[in-house]
C-alpha cells in the first residue's frame, strides 16, 4: 500500500515537474537533477529510502547561485534495462544536467553506459565496479569495499588477531569481500585460514562452521549481506565459538539485527559515520551535517531515518551542488554538462554525511578514511567503537 | 574429520532428513492419489513458518487474507459448477463446506494474534490456518483438470508454485524470519557433545507421524480408500469410492504435514517467502528414491538426502546442492533398469 502510494506520489511529482518545466522554460533556466531508483520490485526496500533522502536533500539545499534545482524521479522497477531507458529519458526528454542512481549495481552500470554515450555527468549511489578510464563521466559517493575491509583488518590487528577464518556468500559479494580481506591481511601480517562459502538460500551452515571452528582461528570474518548474512553468526554461537566475529557494511541493516538476535552481540563491522551520527565526537567533520540531514529528513518525510541509503542520496546532492556552483554556462546545454563534469572531478573536501569527498579524474571513488567508522552491535543497537 | 565432527554432522543430517521425510510423505501421498507432483508443498510450509513468526511479533498473520481469498475462489468455482449441473439444492452445503469451514481457522488465528496468548495455542492456530490452503488450491486448480496427463498436472503445479511464492512476497515481504525454539534445553552425550531439544523434537515428530501414517493406511476405512484410489482410480470408483473426496483428504493431510514442517523448522532456519521451494525439491529427491509410490523407501531416501547434504556442506560448502541433486542421476538410472516400464498415463487420459 505504502509503496503504491509513493509510486502514485512519484508519478504526480514527475507530472508536476514536467508541467513546471514547460511553464518556466521561458524564464531563467533551472538546474535539473534526474534520479532513477527502484520504487517497486525486490530492490524497493533500498530504492524508497534513496528517493526519500533525495527529497530531503532538495529541501535542504534547493537553490544554487540563485538558480532553483528541479528533481525528476523515475522508477526503474528493479530492472537494469528499465534503468538504462530511464537514464535516456531523463537526459533526452527531461534535459537533466546530471543523473543519479540507482539502488542496484547492475542497473547503475546500465545507467553509466547511457551517461557516457550522451556525455552527461552521473553520480552513482552504489559501489559501481567500472573501469574509471573507460567511464570519464561517472563518479560514485559510496565507499569502495576495500576501504571498508581495510578498516576491519586494522581493527583485527589492534585486537591481536593472528589468524582469521572466512565464511561468505557463494556469489560476487562473497568473492569481493574475500579478495579485499586477502589484500588487507597480506599487508597486516594476518593469515586467512579458510574460505568457506554458502548460498543465500541455504538453511544451515553447520558443516562450514564446524570446519572453521576446528581450525581454531583467532577471529572469523563474514562475507554475507542482509538477513542471510546472520546464518554464520547463529551457527558460530551454537558451536560455542569464543573468538571475535567481524562483519562488513552489507550487514548494517535492521533485519539482520532482528534475525541474528543475541548471536550478533559484540560483532564489529565498518559503516559510514551517518549510522552513528549522534555518537560521533563533536570535532568529527561529518557530525554537524549528519544531524542537519536527520532533521531535514524528518521534516520532509515525517519519519526518522536510520538507514545508510537515504544518506548516499544526500551526499550525491551535496557533491552536485558544490560542482554546479562552480560550473559555467547555461543549464540544459552540452557546454554546461561538460563544465559540470570538470567541476565534479575537481571536487575538493566537500563534506557529506557519509564522508568528505574529493574526486580526481581516473578514480570513481572520492572518499578516504573519514568515510568509515567501526561500530559494535550491542543489545540490538549500533554503538560507535572508536 | 574426527569422530565428534562426524557425530555433529550426522545429527544435523538426521534433523534435516526428518524434515525431508515429512515433506516426502506429503508428496508421495498426493502423487499416489491424484498423480499431481505437488510443487507448492514447500511454499505452504514456508507460509506456516512465516505465520508463526507473525504471531510471535503480535501481528495479524497475512495468511488469513490468503486463505480467505482462496476460499472465495473455491466457493465460486464450486457454486458455478453446481449451477451448471442444475444441482441448486446442493448450494447451501457448498457454502458451508467451502465458505464457512475454511473461515473457522481464520477466526481462530485472528483470536490468537494478540499479546498474551500462549505459544502452544499460536502454534496450533498456525498449523490449522495453513491446512485449508492445499485443498482450496486443489478445488480451484486441480479438480477441474483431474484427468489430465501427469505432465500437464506437473506444469500446472509449477505455475502454482510461482503464483504462491509471488503471493508470499506480497503478503510477507522479502525479509526472512526466525521464531523462538519450541523445545529448549539439550541432551548431553559424552564430553562436550550435545543434541539440542529442537533437533530431538524434529526427529521424534518424524517418527511419530510416519507411525501414524502407517496406522491410518492399514487400519482405517479412509486410509484404505486412499490406498485404493492410489492403486487404481477407475477400480476405486467402481467400488464406490469418490476420487474427488479422497483427493481432498490427501491434500488436507499433506497441508497438515506442511504446516507441521513449517512450525518445526522455523526456529532452526531463517525462513523467507521462497525458502519452501528448496525443501520441496530435496523432498522430491527423496520421493524419487521411493519411486513416488513407496513410503518406506521415501523415508530412507529422505534420511540419505539429509545426511549427504550435511556431510557435503562440510567437504565443500559451495557444491553442497550439486552433490545432493547429483544423487538423482544414479537413482533414476538404477530405477529405470530395475522396474519394467509401464505407460499407465495413456490409459488414464481417455476416461
Amino acid at each position: 500500500m505504502k509503496s503504491l502510494m509513493t509510486k502514485t506520489l512519484t508519478r504526480c511529482a514527475v507530472a508536476m515537474a514536467v508541467l513546471a518545466a514547460t511553464a518556466s522554460a521561458a524564464l531563467a533556466a533551472d538546474l535539473k537533477v534526474g534520479l532513477s531508483v527502484s520504487l517497486s520490485g525486490p530492490n524497493s526496500s533500498l530504492g524508497v529510502p534513496y528517493s526519500k533522502g533525495m527529497a530531503a536533500a532538495q529541501s535542504y539545499k534547493g537553490e544554487i547561485n540563485g538558480r532553483k534545482v528541479q528533481l525528476v524521479v523515475l522508477d526503474d522497477g528493479s530492472d537494469p534495462t528499465t534503468a538504462g531507458r530511464n537514464a535516456r529519458k531523463l537526459i533526452e526528454e527531461e534535459k537533466c544536467d546530471v543523473i543519479m542512481g540507482t539502488s542496484g549495481v547492475p542497473a547503475a552500470i546500465a545507467m553509466a553506459q547511457v551517461a557516457k554515450e550522451t556525455k552527461t555527468p552521473m553520480i552513482g549511489l552504489t559501489p559501481i565496479a567500472l573501469d574509471p578510464a573507460d567511464n570519464p563521466w561517472v563518479v560514485t559517493v559510496a565507499q569502495p569495499t576495500q576501504l571498508m575491509v581495510d578498516a576491519v583488518v586494522e581493527r583485527m590487528k589492534r585486537n591481536n588477531v593472528k589468524t582469521v577464518g572466512y565464511i561468505g556468500f557463494t556469489d560476487a559479494w562473497g568473492d569481493l569481500v574475500y579478495d579485499a580481506l586477502n589484500k588487507a591481511t597480506a599487508k597486516a601480517g594476518i593469515k586467512v585460514v579458510s574460505n568457506e562459502r554458502y548460498a543465500r538460500a541455504d538453511a544451515s551452515v553447520t558443516g562450514q562452521v564446524l570446519k572453521i571452528v576446528a581450525l581454531k582461528p583467532d577471529a572469523v570474518m563474514t562475507g554475507g549481506a542482509g538477513t542471510p548474512g546472520a546464518l554464520p553468526f547463529l551457527a558460530l554461537q551454537e558451536r560455542g565459538y569464543k573468538g571475535g566475529i567481524y562483519g562488513q557494511h552489507g550487514l548494517i541493516n535492521p533485519d539482520f539485527v532482528r534475525v541474528a538476535g543475541a548471536s550478533g552481540q559484540g560483532a564489529l563491522m565498518p559503516t559510514g559515520p551517518i549510522i552513528v551520527a549522534e555518537q560521533l565526537p563533536d570535532e568529527y567533520p561529518t557530525k554537524k551535517i549528519g544531524l542537519d540531514f536527520r532533521s531535514a529528513f524528518q521534516k520532509v518525510n515525517n519519519a526518522p531515518t536510520s538507514d545508510a541509503f537515504s544518506a548516499y542520496s544526500f551526499d550525491g546532492w551535496m557533491v552536485f551542488a558544490d560542482a554546479a556552483a562552480r560550473a559555467k554556462g547555461e543549464p540544459g546545454t552540452p557546454e554546461f554538462r561538460a563544465s559540470l563534469r570538470d567541476a565534479i572531478f575537481s571536487t575538493k573536501e566537500v563534506v557529506g554525511v557519509h564522508g568528505v569527498y574529493s574526486f580526481k579524474p581516473g578514480n570513481l571513488y572520492g572518499v578516504d578514511e573519514r568515510a568509515r567508522v567501526i561500530v559494535k552491535l550491542d543489545n540490538g543497537q549500533w554503538k560507535l567503537a572508536p | 574429520m574426527t569422530w565428534d565432527v562426524a557425530l555433529i554432522l550426522g545429527i544435523d543430517g538426521l534433523a534435516n532428513g526428518a524434515v525431508y521425510l515429512l515433506a516426502g510423505l506429503g508428496l508421495v501421498l498426493i502423487f499416489s492419489v491424484t498423480r499431481v507432483v505437488f510443487v507448492p508443498f514447500g511454499d505452504v510450509a514456508a507460509f506456516a513458518a512465516l505465520t508463526l513468526a507473525a504471531f510471535e511479533t503480535n501481528r495479524l498473520p497475512p495468511t488469513i487474507g490468503l486463505v480467505l481469498t482462496l476460499a472465495v475462489l473455491a466457493l465460486l468455482t464450486e457454486v458455478g459448477s453446481l449451477i451448471r449441473r442444475g444441482e441448486h439444492r446442493q448450494i447451501p452445503k457448498a457454502l458451508l463446506l467451502w465458505g464457512v469451514l475454511p473461515a473457522v481457522p481464520c477466526l481462530l488465528a485472528w483470536l490468537a494474534a494478540r499479546a498474551g496468548v500462549p505459544a502452544s495455542l499460536q502454534i496450533a492456530a498456525t498449523v490449522l490456518l495453513v491446512v485449508p490452503i492445499a485443498p482450496l488450491l486443489a478445488r480451484v486448480v486441480y479438480q477441474p483438470i483431474a484427468d489430465a496427463s501427469v505432465l500437464v498436472l506437473l506444469i500446472v503445479s509449477l505455475a502454482l508454485h510461482f503464483l504462491l511464492s509471488g503471493l508470499g512476497l506480497l503478503f510477507f515481504g522479502p525479509e526472512g524470519s526466525r521464531t523462538a525454539p519450541l523445545a529448549s534445553g539439550s541432551l548431553a552425550l559424552g564430553d562436550g557433545f550435545t543434541v539440542s531439544g529442537q533437533v530431538m523434537l524434529m526427529v521424534a515428530s518424524a517418527i511419530v507421524l510416519s507411525g501414524l501414517f502407517f496406522l491410518v493406511f492399514e487400519r482405517t476405512v479412509a486410509g484404505k480408500a486412499l490406498r485404493a484410489t492410489a492403486v487404481n482410480r477407475v477400480g476405486a470408483r467402481l467400488v464406490g469410492i469418490r476420487p474427488a473426496r479422497t483427493a481432498m483428504l490427501a491434500y488436507g493431510s499433506a497441508s497438515l504435514l506442511a504446516g507441521l514442517i513449517g512450525v518445526l523448522i522455523a526456529p532452526v532456519t531463517t525462513m523467507y517467502y521462497d525458502s519452501g521451494f528448496i525443501i520441496g525439491l530435496k523432498a522430491f529427491v527423496a520421493a524419487i528414491i521411493g519411486g513416488l509410490v513407496s513410503y518406506p523407501m521415501t523415508a530412507i531416501g529422505a534420511i540419505a538426502v539429509g545426511l549427504v547434504e550435511s556431510f557435503a556442506s562440510f567437504w565443500s560448502g559451495a557444491l553442497k546442492d550439486v552433490i545432493v541433486f547429483s544423487l538423482l542421476i544414479p537413482v533414476l538410472m538404477l530405477r529405470s533398469f530395475l522396474t519394467p516400464h509401464a505407460d499407465e498415463d495413456e490409459e488414464e487420459v481417455d476416461q
